[in-house]
């Protein structure tokens, strides 16, 4: 075997470098953080949308740099995974790669094993889950493991850290003595047939970085990365002839031979390393009857989401209250004291004051005739307000209180809801349900033309329509994929509901409950709709749905490790990257509102901006209130309620009243709600939009559907609510119960 | 026969499989390989099939593409029902 050099020498103090790799489901997340104590760095592979997670430790004065390669069950060239993994093998040389192997599935995990030793990698095989395997009654052999396939072989659990101290040394024994190497075998007439092919190789010096024998053999399977390679060489005429003439002689498909031989090594290896009693069904097989039967599979798998959703609101409301008020004290508190730093500098201002303000309330009433009739003794006392707080406070305080810190605000009212989400997803995850839930609604979903695994990423959508979107990861074809972040964003996300319930509050009366949850089935047939929509017409999506497979791991007790390291991985990023995006857009719409500096809130950009869109949301009877509180709802949705507020200078509990009084009817109300529902998503989940798509054309019709979209349904609830006058008995009603009130 | 065809908990050898070259990649490594020993342990919808002792849920497409026989000679020994 040519290329492959891997160091033999490692001395003191060295730095070595480890891959960490397996299939899905072995328990990677765990010992990864096992090895390194939980400190990754995460980023991105260049130029891929696939996450890179890198770590460190140093064990006996040997430094090593883990690097987290993708969880793949092979290393073909059909998934942008599976080569992120074989070209860093090939490209980057690590000293190790640790595959880890799930021990009660011995068979079907060291097929990677295989391809890993084909590639020529130094493999150190951490064989996870040993404590399940002996449960099950397996009896693993691991010297006689270790032994056939030549290299070391270390039983490890993750969840108990077992392990771990044996494997930190087996893999600088590795790195310091690469065992014999260990050549796959395909038997005589294959293995000469292999030769034949790596002799014409071996004959162009550009491909010896790569083993030449597992460029034959992928040359057989014709793996188009590698026969990609081949047409590039200036042998390319004499590789490619014997290429043909040996698939010739080996008949059936060469891949299909090669794999089926390699698993016919796996099962003799196996054959002297395992011992295990047939169990015909297990446990995990009987829980399986139930939970995915015919008839009882959606019912349970509808209970479990309620329960999920009922836990995650429950525990994360009063939180999430906490977090609010804390962050509207400390506002008050900073910007009494910048204000008090001020006044001494403002002490000129306050003979003339109450003159500007005057002055000013009047020129402002005669300029807005579009301001309700109410106004005139409304708007000026609470311009008077808008500007005594402005003369009052300087630009760089108001910044820091109204623009820095409700942005940071904004952030953290999101993080109970989310991560007690993740905390529920994470034991679903890890018990091993998640992905019979998968299977459960997979033909729900293949009728809306979406696949099984858009489930997780639509579901997570309820909680936020970013890590929805990020965990459109797992899905294979890349059609899909795109189909399912398009719609994501019309899974209600938590951020919407603060809207609903005060806009609902406001003017729906007793079915205000009802007109919340109608938002959230209304979100859900939308992206069933829009899905099948997209699929039919746009040439992009014209493919069926891809082929649902996907693993059912063993059910499994979640542990508290697990679930909380899950969580705090998923947690974690949101608040990465939706935390800058929110406080950055907080600060945008902080200066759109405060300039021209010192001007009340009608005069500013923003409500410029919503005045010159008045006339386009007029056939929807939104006024420019709405059209600004929406503007800023593109930061992030709950900014609505907010920027209501602030554009009807109240508190909260007013709020709702004076809404109903002066802003919406039931009718104009609801379609405010389907229009936030709608249109854009937020400004952050565009920015991972844009990043899981990379693709601005994606991006804009994201945004621009939505857009449409939210105008077209909006549209259509206030005519049919006008049709039902619908409008008319509301007026009447609430006429009747001013008159009574009077 | 197709594996759809294949009546529930039935065991049963793969003979080939039918498909394009991804979707014949992801079987292959999944374990669905010609010789390979199959059972079929729930249909509702998607089916979950048990291969080489992992369970791999399969779409209603992807069944009528792995053929596989329950006949008992050649060298398909062991096939237990």
């Amino acid at each position: 075997m040519k290329g492959v050099t891997v160091k033999v020498l490692v001395s003191e103090k060295e730095t070595i470098k480890v891959a960490l790799i397996g299939n899905p489901n072995v328990g990677k997340t765990l010992l990864f953080n096992d090895l390194t104590g939980g400190r990754a760095h995460v980023g991105n592979w260049p130029g891929k949308t696939v996450e890179k997670k890198e770590g460190k430790y140093t064990f006996r004065g040997v430094k090593v740099e883990l690097v987290d390669l993708p969880g793949t069950y092979s290393l073909t060239a059909h998934s942008v995974d599976e080569l992120i993994a074989r070209e860093f093998i090939v490209n980057e040389k690590p000293d190790v790669v640790i595959d880890i192997v799930d021990a009660s599935n011995l068979e079907r995990n060291l097929y990677l094993t295989m391809q890993l030793l084909e590639l020529g990698a130094n493999v150190v095989i951490a064989l996870n889950k040993f404590d399940l395997a002996e449960g099950l009654g397996y009896q693993i052999d691991v010297k006689a493991l270790a032994s056939s396939l030549g290299v070391r072989v270390v039983p490890t659990v993750a969840t108990t850290k077992k392990g771990v101290e044996e494997l930190k040394q087996a893999v600088i024994e590795a790195a310091r003595k690469k065992p014999s190497k260990y050549e796959v075998s395909y038997g005589r007439a294959l293995d000469s047939v292999i030769s034949k092919v790596e002799e014409v190789i071996v004959k162009d010096p550009t491909l010896s970085r790569f083993p030449s024998r597992w460029l034959a053999v992928k040359a057989l399977e014709k793996d188009e990365e590698v026969l990609k390679l081949i047409r590039a060489s200036p042998h390319a005429n004499e590789i490619e002839k014997v290429v043909a003439e040996a698939s010739e002689k080996l008949g059936d498909d060469p891949e299909v031979v090669l794999a089926e031989k390699r698993y016919e090594i796996i099962g003799s290896i196996l054959s002297k390393a395992l011992e295990r009693e047939e169990k015909p069904v297990t446990f995990s097989d009987l829980i399986d009857r139930v939970l995915l039967n015919k008839y009882l599979g959606i019912p349970i798998f509808a209970v479990i989401l309620w329960a999920m959703f009922t836990f995650t609101f429950e525990v994360s409301a009063p939180l999430s209250d906490l977090i609010d008020l804390a962050i509207s004290w400390l506002g008050e508190v900073v910007n009494e004291a910048l204000t008090h730093a001020d006044t001494i500098s403002n002490m000129f201002f306050i003979a003339t004051g109450a003159e500007i303000n005057d002055f000013l309330a009047n020129l402002v009433a005669g300029w807005l005739p579009s301001l309700p009739e109410w106004s005139s003794n409304f708007a000026s006392s609470l311009i008077a307000d808008w500007m005594y707080t402005n003369l009052f406070q300087s630009e760089l305080s108001s910044l820091i209180t109204d623009g820095v810190i409700s942005g940071v605000g904004a952030v953290l009212v999101f993080i109970p809801p989310i991560f007690f989400l993740f905390f529920a997803l994470s034991i679903l995850e890890d018990s091993g349900y998640l992905a019979r839930a998968a299977f459960v609604v997979d033909r729900i979903l293949y009728k809306a033309g979406l696949h099984g695994k858009s489930f997780i990423p639509l579901l997570l959508g309820f909680g936020c329509n970013i890590p929805g979107v990020m965990a459109t990861r797992s899905i294979d074809s890349e059609e899909d994929r795109i189909l399912t972040i398009l719609v994501n964003p019309l899974m209600s996300c938590n951020a919407r509901l603060p809207v609903y319930v005060l806009v609902a509050g406001a003017v729906l009366g007793a079915y205000a409950t009802f007109g919340v949850f109608s938002m959230y089935v209304l979100g859900m047939v939308l992206a069933a709709s829009m899905a099948l929509l997209f699929r039919r017409t746009i040439p992009y999506f014209k493919k069926k749905p891809s082929h649902f497979i996907m693993e059912l791991p063993t059910y499994a007790l979640p542990t508290a490790r697990n679930t909380l390291t899950h969580m705090w991985e998923r947690g974690y990023v949101f608040v990465r990257k939706a935390g800058t995006i929110i406080v950055a857009g907080v600060v945008a719409v902080w200066y759109l509102s405060t300039h021209p500096w010192g001007l009340p809130i009608y005069w500013s950009h923003v409500a410029t901006i919503g005045y010159t869109l008045e006339p386009i949301f007029r056939p929807l009877g939104f006024n420019w209130m709405s059209i600004v509180a929406l503007v800023f709802g593109f930061v992030a949705k709950e900014m609505v309620v907010g920027t209501f507020g602030v554009l009807l200078g109240c508190e909260e509990e007013m709020l709702g009243t004076l809404l109903a009084s002066y802003v919406f009817t039931p009718v104009t109300g609801l379609a405010f709600m389907a229009f936030t529902l709608i249109y854009i998503p937020c400004l952050a989940t565009i920015g991972i939009i844009y990043r899981e798509t990379a693709s601005w054309k994606w991006t804009a019709f994201t945004v621009v559907y939505g857009i449409i979209l939210a105008y077209l349904v909006a549209l259509l609830i206030v005519s049919v609510g006008h049709l039902l006058g619908v409008e008319s008995v509301y007026i009447l009603n609430s006429l009747l119960r001013q008159i009574a009130a009077t | 026969m197709p594996l759809a065809m294949l009546p529930q908990n039935k065991e049963a050898v793969i003979v080939e499989v039918k498909g394009g070259k991804r979707l014949t990649s992801r079987l292959l490594e999944l374990g669905f390989t010609p010789g390979a020993k199959v059972k079929v342990l729930s249909n509702s919808g998607p089916a979950v099939v048990d291969v080489r002792g992992s369970r791999i849920a399969l779409g209603w497409g992807v069944l009528s593409r792995i053929i596989v026989s329950v006949d008992e000679r050649g060298d398909c020994q062991s096939v237990g029902i």
